[in-house]
């Protein structure tokens, strides 16, 4: 009975969104083609990470509950998932592409001579092979492709190409038995530096309100870390408002930035250059509020204001908490 | 501390793009540009040098039109320059790609191997990693802040909500994000030195590497189709009367996305 595996990134027993959205698919695929959907968790919390996924529908989990796992960057993953691999030859490997998955994905890839199909939106069964969509060229093109003659196919998924369903099964959860060696551990984590602001993940928000030139300055966007706030998404920028240090770098968007496809996408003082386009023009639905009424981001978008975004931000915000009270 | 840093030429991202008849990318006609990632990797390699001595070596895996990247390299302070190229490479993967420069990379003397963090072509975000993995070194990915001291290398890895301390040992893989630092512009003399200095260029032959395994050959991944995305047409846009954020509420509730 083949497998199919949805490799879990979790932080303290807690799976992350996209690691669920990696279980969903998993489940999806696994019952298209009649195979088993499995989850690979690792470092402290693995088991209790693990119990989670029985509620969207994965029927078996693979866990190493080790904190060296947790302690060093990458590679004893990486080398742990290439050895679990190799020895129970899953057909397919799902890692949600997040920083830390595709560096993972590529050096177990590596070490086993793998390919992987990189950064998908879509993945489908066509016969027992996987087939995946990718957007190529800032998503101006829709690319379908294969992997060639391999045992186990690596497939990472960008966020939000999935929406978790949850599903109850009854999880059974396998300690995974090999452990890698000291050559493992190359790379240690000495301290871990987190702003809890408890925002949503530019990449996996659902809803994203970007604030450009137009914002004259920093303070600007509070106004937008306030809209943000009433619609449970998060703040990004364009290049100009990062370069002139009116808010970080992690916040960009576009071709030198993140690549983002929310649902919502509000453009706030961006005039829409290509640079910034690429990033953004897979969300399904493009705001723009620009006082430019010549501004590019007025031919793409859906819905365009041509007004002042001081005026019409801090509206918008009251009309949001009014309608989700 | 020698470094070696990794660059890629790119197609411009304002030309337009598009798949030719054996399903790759139609490269002729299209203007080709240094990584925009790179410098800010290029840029750190030199600073690590002022601070710690030795030398610096930008390595490219291109065709011959790879050079043009290599020399903007040696303008802002690069002293070596190495291309790999054969026209076997055509079509390589990140796999080969990974392969390919690690098999070139020791052949040099290097204490770090530095990275953009992507390209803005194929925009994977897997060579890094796939180098440190064939090298079997740690690897500092996501790199927003590097400190060099003696045999190691201590970095701040980007996360979602900050960043993590990383330490190693030297040597090791540093793939570096945009805005670590500020990359500095070539200087005249930069330029003048450019067009002085030997390129190294290298072929599969001379790195050890099967042709079977690289390129369109070797490729783990093919393309069965594409098909060009609906360009998105602008929709309504109205002027703001007072009234903007209510439309706007209404057009996202209309759109049941609210």
């Amino acid at each position: 009975m083949s497998e199919i595996w949805a490799f879990i990134e979790q932080d303290k027993g807690e799976p992350k969104k996209i690691s669920l959205e990696m279980a969903t698919l998993a489940k999806r695929l696994a019952d298209q083609s009649g195979a088993t959907a499995a989850a690979v968790i690792m470092g402290p919390g693995a088991k209790a990470a693990a119990e989670k996924l029985g509620g969207y529908g994965i029927a078996k989990a693979y866990a190493k509950d080790d904190s060296k796992y947790g302690d060093y960057v990458i590679t004893p993953q990486a080398h742990l998932l290439a050895n679990l691999i190799r020895e129970k030859k899953p057909s397919l490997v799902l890692v949600g592409s997040t920083t830390t998955g595709r560096d993972i994905a590529s050096r177990a890839a590596a070490k086993l001579k793998l390919g992987i199909l990189a950064n998908v939106v879509d993945v489908g069964m066509d016969g027992g092979k996987v087939r995946v969509v990718a957007p190529a060229f800032g998503g101006n093109i829709e690319v379908t492709s294969q992997l060639v003659n391999q045992e186990t196919e690596i497939v990472t998924v960008r966020p939000n190409a999935v929406m978790p369903a949850k599903t109850t099964a009854q999880i059974q959860v396998e300690e995974i038995a090999g452990d890698v060696g000291a050559e493992s551990l190359l790379a240690k984590i000495t301290e871990r530096m987190s702003q809890e602001t408890g925002a949503v993940p530019l990449e996996e928000a659902q809803f994203i309100i970007a604030g450009g030139r137009g914002l004259g300055g920093e303070d600007a966007f509070k106004m937008l870390f306030d809209l943000a706030s009433a619609l449970g998404g998060a703040v990004g920028a364009s290049r100009a408002a990062v370069d002139a240090g009116w808010i970080s770098y992690p916040h960009q968007v576009g071709q030198t930035g993140k690549t983002v496809k929310p649902v919502v996408y509000i453009a706030c003082g961006i005039s829409g250059a290509i640079q910034h386009k690429v990033g953004m023009q897979t969300s399904d639905v493009i705001v723009a509020i620009n006082k430019n009424a010549d501004a590019p981001i007025f031919q793409f978008a859906d819905f365009g204001v041509v007004g002042d975004l001081f005026q019409v931000v801090p509206k918008l915000t009251d009309e949001v908490k009014k309608i989700r009270k | 501390m020698n470094i070696v840093v990794c660059i890629k030429q790119v197609p411009d991202t304002a030309a337009e793009k598009k798949l030719n008849a054996d399903l790759r990318l139609e490269r002729t006609g299209i203007e080709n540009i240094p990584n925009p990632f790179d410098e800010y990797a290029i840029e750190e390699a030199l600073k690590v040098k002022e601070a710690k001595g030795g030398t610096v070596t930008a390595l490219c895996m291109a065709p011959e039109t790879g050079k043009e990247a290599l020399r903007k390299a040696i303008a802002m302070g690069v002293e070596k320059a190495v291309l790999v190229t054969d026209p076997k490479l055509t079509g390589s993967d990140a796999w080969a790609t990974s392969y390919v420069l690690s098999q070139a990379i020791k052949k040099l003397e290097f204490d770090l191997v530095l990275f953009g963090m992507q390209s803005t072509d194929a925009t994977t975000g897997l060579v890094a990693s796939g180098v440190a993995e064939f090298l079997g070194l740690p690897q500092h990915t996501y790199t927003g802040k590097l400190d060099v001291g003696d045999g190691q290398v201590t970095s701040q890895r980007q996360t979602e909500g900050g960043y993590d301390v990383v330490n190693s040992s030297t040597p090791a893989v540093v793939a570096v994000v945009k805005g670590i630092n500020e990359p500095r512009y070539p200087s005249l003399k930069g330029i003048m030195q450019a067009k002085r200095t030997e390129i190294t260029v290298w072929s599969l032959s001379d790195i050890g590497v099967d042709p079977s395994e690289v390129g369109t050959a070797g490729a783990k991944e093919k393309v069965v189709s594409f098909s060009p995305r609906e360009p998105r047409k602008g929709g309504q846009v109205v002027q703001d009367e007072g009234d903007a954020a209510t439309k706007i509420a209404e057009f996202l509730t209309f759109k049941k996305v609210l």
